[in-house]
């Protein structure tokens, strides 16, 4: 069983009807937003917890329980803001595109609902630069309910007042990071901050700030229109609700599909995709939710749920649900190794462990994919990435020791192959000489 | 007050302090580098990292968690040391560890600490880093092959020295610390984040290679080069000091000091006057210290009691005590320190000092700056506004306009503006609780009056709280005004004296003096061109000396070096030319001139704040005419020193009047 077309969210996934908001209000979106908000903050916050959606950006915390810590009554001198996170920088993801360039008024209502609820003045909405034709979409978007007046001074004729700014990044992964996307917001740096204090204490230009993804932010409407009880019949239980896939790699047909939580890997695979490259025998591993989050190997993969749950207990997890699938043909250090480049690249440099050890982990990751190395560069290695795991101040340091990590885990019989076969000595390579 | 365990030792720390404050509290120490207390926390190094219970099941870093009631907290726990471990291989990797031709070896954080909290070897195979070295001015030599990154530099130069000019630029093991477009720093605080620096990436230019730290001798001192009175600690090896490093004094300096302060002291060694001289057909001779004295008793006999003293800007109070009693013995009182010409009314001191104090400026809410260019004349004045500022003051200034580093609110220039402000700063300075007015030496002369008018009218001296302050600019000024170094008519009563000392004074007009001069002071310069005897005395770094600050606070220095050649200290030349001239000054150490003095002058009988009476004088409330030109004009050549220094000049050059300079390219 697998989700109908009647469940669907994002019904214009595929952009086969225009983006704009004629087609966009006759596909239901800002269709009496005002009621929904007159239902009140707490009522719409409440439906959120009670649909059960968690966050869609990667870590899954719950969207109503984060929004439920924003100040009931802000300072006049200290508004409340909503962020939203349209950096999607994580390699492997692009449901947040999807979204932005054919469905952006589902965006636009989720972020004048969820701004009400959780009385923000203003939603900042941080697109990663690279997306321009959708930021062209999004600024087009916007304008056009300016003009119909479902954004602006009393918004959807609610009587609240609620502005929308977009805001383009200049293609830092790293600024998909909360607290550094704010930093970037604010024009400076963009370098992840420390907590605490948190966003909503102390967020954009100081004042509480609650910074959602794209998808959570979207999917809000729905979920008031059809009822929290609809949203989380779909998934197993802590992990509810619908969830755009974005299937990558040796697959027939790779895609962007809306489907319900915590549906096999298989069924996902064989329903959408059209099966693995070479058949599921041809399957080597998977990396289940974008670059950062430890691969899997197929026998494990193969009929796991796709949920937050599932997929942690398989040493990986959902992440932004970004299905990387390898086949056979993959060179499995080359792809890892090229992940650790990326982590390399986009390090902040802020804090030591990332800073440092991202070039050192990419660097013997390079002579390891050649086989240049000795077998107990794999232990130093291995404990390399556990001294960068959890030492530094955001999770970019764990998403670049994770994918090594599941690397080390499921394929050391594959490295030291490679150095046995290139050294040719069993493992030990010919000491080498400092030139001095 | 959270109570909580460090180690199972159960400490309190105030609210709002941090696990590593109280792990300090308990006694442990924490490694860190990012880190500074007079910064704000960046929690970067990640060096300091603990465990905390409850919380998340990995380290945290201690030096941005706020410390919470029931914690416990691990600083020796495996899971700790594991971290430190992996931090410090991590900062050791591309470090170039080339600490023996590392001028930061012997005093470096990262050397300490890698000893104490390293693994003792690396794992790391790969190529080292490369960093170019960036261009930071006269005063900070780079190599950034060394810099890990911790930005202490960065904050200190946007939070303490208020000049947005050095960042991080690029990302990642990219990351790279600068210059704004690799140019000078223009700060005149640049030479702290030497100190800053925990490894050795920002080094003294001036000392580059020059001594190892154990090879130096350190003496307490208090510096001279403005009237703060920052407390140094001069390092000197042989003959020569070296360096010249703040001490920590939280009422004074906190651990600042100008870079005048520190690189002035290469000017020490420099056109110095080591031996006595006498002008013969108009040319200065070298004679020995009796043929030298035999010229003054002659001229003396001849004075009779028209004999005066002038007051340079780096003396000691031991010096212009003994002056003031040689020329009292001979039946003078023509004392003057002033030098500039300034001659304002010095019946109450109050009137004359800094009486908010230093440390007390911070806790201003208004605050009036009237003829001061505070960067200049008190750089270290400027910062504690600074920090007034980021608790909420708001400053109004009247003047010239000019870059203070912060926001400021100019008025204009006139005087008369003292008695008609505009309403939206009188109100203000209705309202505030601590209010703050500061006149500056350019306001002294024709404002004093009007400011102490505003002091009456805003009731700026009330209960807890003294907001009138006058900020001096030579070291010697409060002290020669408690000695009655100050006439009524300023300098101009001095004019016709038939025998003037000038101990130290190179600031005077000497051509307005008519008589016989006598310069007593450590460096050749303008005084001693136009003396007709000069006696070598000994700079503030070779002799100890008592000093006043601007806010009234004595403050005593120790001899680090010695005078060179034949000059003697200062007070000895009295005590020995007294005793030629036939009026034998009652003491014959340094111990009995202080105890002397200490009888005669009590506020010099123990060290620390003095307070003044407030009893203002009365003068004419009306002021007007414009604030001309501030009495600085280059901070880096303000005195003697200065302009011998071949460092101060470099600065001057450079920072003031934009001359660029080639480098060497190595």
């Amino acid at each position: 069983m697998s989700l109908a077309d009647k469940d669907r969210i994002f019904t214009n996934v595929y952009g086969f009807q225009r983006w704009n908001l004629d087609a966009a209000i006759m596909r239901g979106d800002w269709d009496d937003t005002r009621a929904l908000m007159l239902r009140g903050q707490d009522a719409i916050i409440d439906v959120v917890k009670a649909s059960g959606l968690r966050g869609r950006g990667g870590a899954g915390f719950p969207t109503g329980t984060k929004w439920s810590f924003m100040p009931k009554e802000p300072k006049p001198d200290r508004p409340n803001f909503l962020v939203i996170n349209a950096d999607e920088s994580e390699p492997g993801s692009c449901k947040d595109r999807e979204i932005i360039r054919h469905d952006p008024h589902k965006l636009l209502e989720g972020a004048l609902i969820a701004g009400f609820a959780m009385r923000a003045r203003a939603a900042y909405i941080y697109i990663r630069g690279e997306y321009i034709r959708e930021a062209e979409t999004l600024y087009a978007a916007i304008a056009e309910a300016y003009d119909r007046g479902l954004l602006g001074k009393n918004a959807a004729g609610s009587g609240y007042d609620y502005d929308v700014f977009l805001c383009r990044g200049a293609g830092a992964y790293i600024c998909g990071e909360e607290t550094a996307m704010l930093e970037s917001l604010e024009g400076k740096k963009g370098q992840p901050r420390l907590k605490p204090p948190f966003p909503a204490g102390a967020g954009l230009y100081g004042c509480p700030t609650t910074v959602n993804n794209v998808e959570s932010i979207a999917v809000v409407p729905t979920i008031l229109r059809r009822g929290p009880e609809w949203f989380s019949s779909f998934g197993r239980e802590n992990n509810k609700g619908t969830k755009l896939f974005q299937i990558s790699g040796h697959v027939e047909k790779p895609c962007v599909v809306e489907e319900a939580m915590s549906i096999p890997f298989r069924e996902l695979i064989e329903k959408h995709c059209g099966g693995i490259r070479g058949g599921w025998d041809n399957l080597l591993a998977v990396i289940p939710g974008g670059s950062s989050v430890p691969l899997v190997p197929a026998e494990q993969i193969m009929d796991a749920p796709m949920d937050f749950d599932g997929l942690k207990a398989l040493g990986s997890g959902l992440g932004t649900a970004a299905v990387i699938v390898m086949d056979k043909s993959t060179d499995i250090v080359r792809a890892i190794s090229r992940i650790s480049y990326f982590y390399k690249h986009e390090s902040c440099g802020q804090c030591t462990p990332c800073r440092e050890g991202t070039g050192w982990m990419w660097r013997v990751m390079e002579r390891l994919r050649t086989g240049e190395a000795q077998v107990s560069e794999i232990d130093t290695l291995h404990e390399v990435t556990k001294q960068i795991e959890g030492h530094t101040i955001c999770a970019l340091g764990d998403a670049a020791a994770w994918p090594i990590q599941g690397l080390i885990k499921h394929f050391r019989p594959e490295i030291e192959r490679r150095i046995h076969e290139r050294n040719g000595t069993g493992g030990f390579a010919p000491m080498q000489e400092a030139a001095e | 007050m959270p109570k909580l365990k460090v180690d199972g030792i159960e400490v309190e720390v105030p609210q709002g302090a941090t696990v590593m404050q109280a792990c300090n509290a308990a006694g442990k120490e924490i490694p860190h580098f990012c880190y500074h207390e007079r910064l704000s926390i960046a929690g970067n190094c990640r060096m300091c990292l603990v465990e905390v219970k409850p919380g998340p099941p990995k380290p945290q870093a201690s030096c941005a968690l706020p410390a919470a009631d029931n914690q416990e907290v691990f600083t020796t726990s495996p899971m700790v040391k594991h971290a430190r471990e992996g931090v410090m291989e991590f900062l050791l990797i591309n470090h170039p560890l080339d600490c023996p031709i590392c001028d930061q070896g012997g005093h470096c954080d990262l050397q300490d600490i890698a000893v104490a909290y390293g693994k003792g070897h690396s794992r790391f195979d790969e190529n080292k880093r490369a960093v170019t070295d960036k261009y930071m001015g006269p005063i900070v030599k780079t190599t950034m092959n060394r810099c890990i990154q911790c930005t202490r530099c960065v904050r200190f130069a946007e939070e303490v020295a208020g000049v947005e000019e050095i960042g991080a630029i690029f990302r990642g093991e990219d990351m790279q610390i600068t210059s704004y477009l690799e140019s000078a720093v223009k700060s005149e605080l640049s030479g702290n984040t030497v100190d800053l620096c925990p490894v050795g990436a920002l080094t003294s230019k001036p000392y580059q290679f020059e001594a190892r730290p154990w090879e130096l001798r350190r003496t307490p001192a208090i510096d001279v080069s403005d009237a703060v009175g920052t407390n140094v600690r001069l390092d000197a090896r042989g003959r020569q000091v070296l360096q010249c490093h703040p001490v920590i004094n939280d009422d004074v300096n906190e651990e600042w000091a100008t870079d005048k302060t520190r690189y002035m002291i290469d000017g020490l060694v420099r056109r110095r006057l080591d031996r006595p001289f006498v002008r013969r057909e108009g040319k200065l001779q070298p004679v020995s210290w009796p043929e030298a004295f035999d010229v003054i008793a002659d001229m003396a006999a001849q004075a009779g009691g028209s004999v005066a003293a002038v007051a340079g800007d780096l003396v000691d109070c031991e010096t212009m005590y003994a002056a003031k009693l040689m020329l009292g013995s001979m039946g003078s009182s023509l004392l003057e320190g002033r030098q500039t010409g300034l001659d304002y009314d010095t019946s109450s001191l109050a009137a004359v000092n800094f009486n908010t104090t230093i440390a007390g400026l911070e806790r201003a809410d208004a605050i009036l700056l009237v003829g001061s260019n505070l960067r200049w004349e008190a750089p270290l004045l400027n910062t504690r506004v600074r920090k007034a500022i980021k608790r909420g003051a708001k400053v109004f200034a009247i003047g010239p306009e000019v870059d203070l580093t912060y926001r400021v609110e100019w008025l204009g220039d006139d005087l008369s503006l003292l008695g008609s402000l505009p309403s939206h700063v009188a109100d203000l300075f209705e309202r505030a609780e601590r209010p703050t007015v500061i006149v500056g030496a350019a306001a002294l002369k024709g404002g004093h009056g009007a400011a102490l008018a505003l002091a009456k009218r805003f009731n700026l001296v009330r209960e807890g709280w003294n907001g009138f302050n006058v900020v001096h600019m030579a070291a010697s000024r409060m002290g020669g005004l408690i000695l009655g170094y100050a006439r009524p008519g300023g300098i101009a009563d001095l004019h016709y004296a038939r025998l003037t000392f000038f101990l130290g004074a190179d600031e005077v007009d000497f051509s307005r003096f008519t008589g016989f001069k006598v310069y007593v002071g450590h460096h050749g310069d303008r005084g001693a061109a136009a003396a007709d005897v000069v006696l070598p005395g000994a700079s503030y770094a070779e002799k100890s000396g008592t000093y006043v600050n601007l806010e009234g606070r004595v403050q005593r220095g120790e001899r680090a070096v010695f005078p060179p050649g034949d000059a003697r200290e200062d007070w000895s030349i009295f005590r020995a030319l007294s005793e030629r001239l036939g009026h034998t000054l009652p003491f014959d150490s340094l111990p009995g001139l202080r105890e002397h003095m200490g009888q005669n002058v009590p506020q010099f009988a123990k060290l620390g704040l003095l307070s003044f009476d407030w009893t203002p004088p009365s003068l004419s409330e009306s002021a007007s005419g414009a604030v001309g030109r501030y009495p600085i004009q280059d901070f880096y050549l303000t005195n003697a020193i200065c302009r011998a220094s071949p460092t101060m000049q470099r600065c001057s050059a450079e920072l003031i009047h934009g001359e660029s300079f080639a480098e060497a390219a190595e």
